[in-house]
């Protein structure tokens, strides 16, 4: 006899992760685009943002559908968390999307010659991104927690980033343009190791039923 | 063995089969039933369709179970019962006079509230209507007893003690045996009068596990005060309220934006 109600949060479970590869995906592609001035890419990764955009509606659909099942105790909790990392996903999808657009913009211009690091942040951002997922699938909690503080050496980079684009754009006032779209996207970076870190304390709370978002401001 | 007065559409009426394609199995049509003076339903028209679960929710006395005993004429065992309207099954009226209520019986099984075996073995429970309706051979008996009992989720449990009594078996067990006596003679409609409100939790779950694995090959209709039970196992509801048919549709739109402001109150635990 098949368990039915297992088997619709398993289904949850699975679309939750075939949308956080998407995810991704187009994170990866929009660096690769960016990086690479790849203005064909950059169009590409726009357009699976409505692939990520239906699967946020459809995770919350079946979500709510499960809800009306009374789920307990982590069958509750995956519920609700699978709601809460569809959002964290969809939105990384925008941020994907948002480098996308610079890295389309950047493509049209010609390049200039700039000692950015942004590579090593998107690969801190990327990895964020791989691990948090990682520890959903497996419900570690530990490898969660630890990948928490690895969001504040993304934001230290951001701002590096930042005064150092400033900083050139006040001595070369003729790329500012350039600069604006690379300090956006440097931005977008660090959004996404935001929501790579509110995936990780989802986990947490999935795995040891503890709130811990927002404890170091308590 | 008795005549079908309600034959299978797949044999006897194909011409009929073939105008219904798509047709709902039962018909319920404008249905109101009284006890004595006192009316029970109250103009009352569903269609329910083949395959899916549907369940009967409402407040106790909504007549939600009077009209579930409607759909295999339980009803005429009470005095001073009169049905008006129509329920049509597969087509057929099945109040017309010509048709054979044990052939009905056969087509619409019953489940109850509180699991009642017969004080006979596990075997002879399930064997009983089979027997009933004609069929001796004993190994064409075993095989359909292992049949039903393995539909049932029953079989691994019993299969070691099938001469036991049945009544040394747990009361989710028990249940799980009504459910393979009632299938066993391959009804196409199973009626539940809320089949799961006397067990635990864990037989709980087996029930409705079977249940949805049941829907593959027959059409349930469920009473249930478990509004959490409804939401899992049934296709669609159908809100009863003083007699009334409230709302009926597709139970997640029930359970997640009624249109109705009584159901609404219902599911929310407002009253009732």
């Amino acid at each position: 006899m098949e368990n039915h109600f297992e088997a619709g949060i398993e289904e949850l479970r699975q679309k939750l992760l075939v949308m956080a590869s998407h995810a991704e995906k187009s994170v990866n592609e929009a660096v690769q685009a960016l990086m690479q001035r790849d203005h064909d890419l950059a169009l590409r990764v726009r357009a699976d943002d409505d692939i990520i955009d239906q699967f946020e509606v459809e995770i919350d659909e079946m979500a709510i559908l499960l809800l009306t099942k009374a789920p307990l105790a982590t069958n509750l909790r995956l519920v609700t968390v699978a709601m809460k990392i569809s959002q964290n996903l969809e939105r990384i999808g925008d941020e994907a999307t948002k480098i996308a657009k610079r890295a389309r913009d950047l493509s049209q211009e010609p390049p200039v010659k700039i000692a950015l690091d942004l590579p090593h942040m998107a690969n801190l951002a990327l990895a964020m991104v791989k691990d948090a997922l990682d520890s959903f699938v497996h419900r570690d909690a530990a490898a969660a927690r630890a990948l928490i503080p690895r969001d504040k050496e993304v934001d230290a980079l951001n701002k590096e980033l930042h005064a150092a684009l400033v900083q050139h754009m006040m001595a070369n006032p003729g790329t500012i343009s350039c600069c604006l779209h690379w300090i956006v996207a440097a931005k977008s970076l660090e959004r996404i190791a935001d929501h790579a870190k509110n995936i990780a304390e989802e986990v947490v709370y999935l795995c040891d039923a503890q709130d811990i978002r927002h404890a170091l401001k308590n | 063995m008795a005549e079908i007065l309600i034959p299978k559409l797949a044999t006897q009426e194909a011409a009929v089969a073939a105008d219904r394609t798509g047709a709902p199995l039962i018909e319920i049509e404008d249905v109101s039933l009284y006890y004595g003076a006192s009316r029970a339903l109250k103009n009352i028209s569903l269609k329910l369709d083949e395959k899916v679960v549907t369940a009967f929710i409402g407040p106790s006395g909504c007549g939600k179970s009077t009209l579930l005993r409607c759909l295999n004429r339980m009803n005429d065992l009470i005095d001073n019962v009169r049905i008006d309207g129509a329920i049509r099954i597969g087509g057929h009226d099945i109040y017309d006079g010509n048709v054979d209520v044990i052939e009905l019986r056969k087509r619409v099984g019953m489940v109850f509230q509180k699991s009642n075996p017969f004080p006979k073995s596990v075997y002879e429970n399930v064997a009983y209507g089979l027997r009933l309706h004609g069929l001796k051979n004993k190994s064409d008996l075993d095989a359909r007893i292992e049949e039903s009992l393995q539909q049932s989720a029953l079989w691994d449990e019993v299969k070691d003690r099938l001469h036991a009594s049945a009544l040394g078996l747990s009361g989710g067990q028990q249940q799980r045996l009504c459910i393979a006596r009632a299938i066993a003679i391959k009804p196409e409609i199973i009626l539940m009068d809320e089949p799961a409100s006397a067990l635990d939790p864990i037989a709980t779950a087996r029930i409705e596990d079977l249940i949805l694995d049941l829907k593959k090959e027959f059409t349930i209709v469920i009473v249930t005060h478990n509004m959490q039970q409804a939401a899992r196992i049934s296709d669609q509801t159908a809100f009863f309220y003083i007699g009334e048919l409230v709302e009926f549709g597709a139970t997640r739109k029930i359970f997640t934006n009624p249109s109705q402001k009584r159901t609404e109150d219902y599911v929310s635990g407002r009253f009732g």
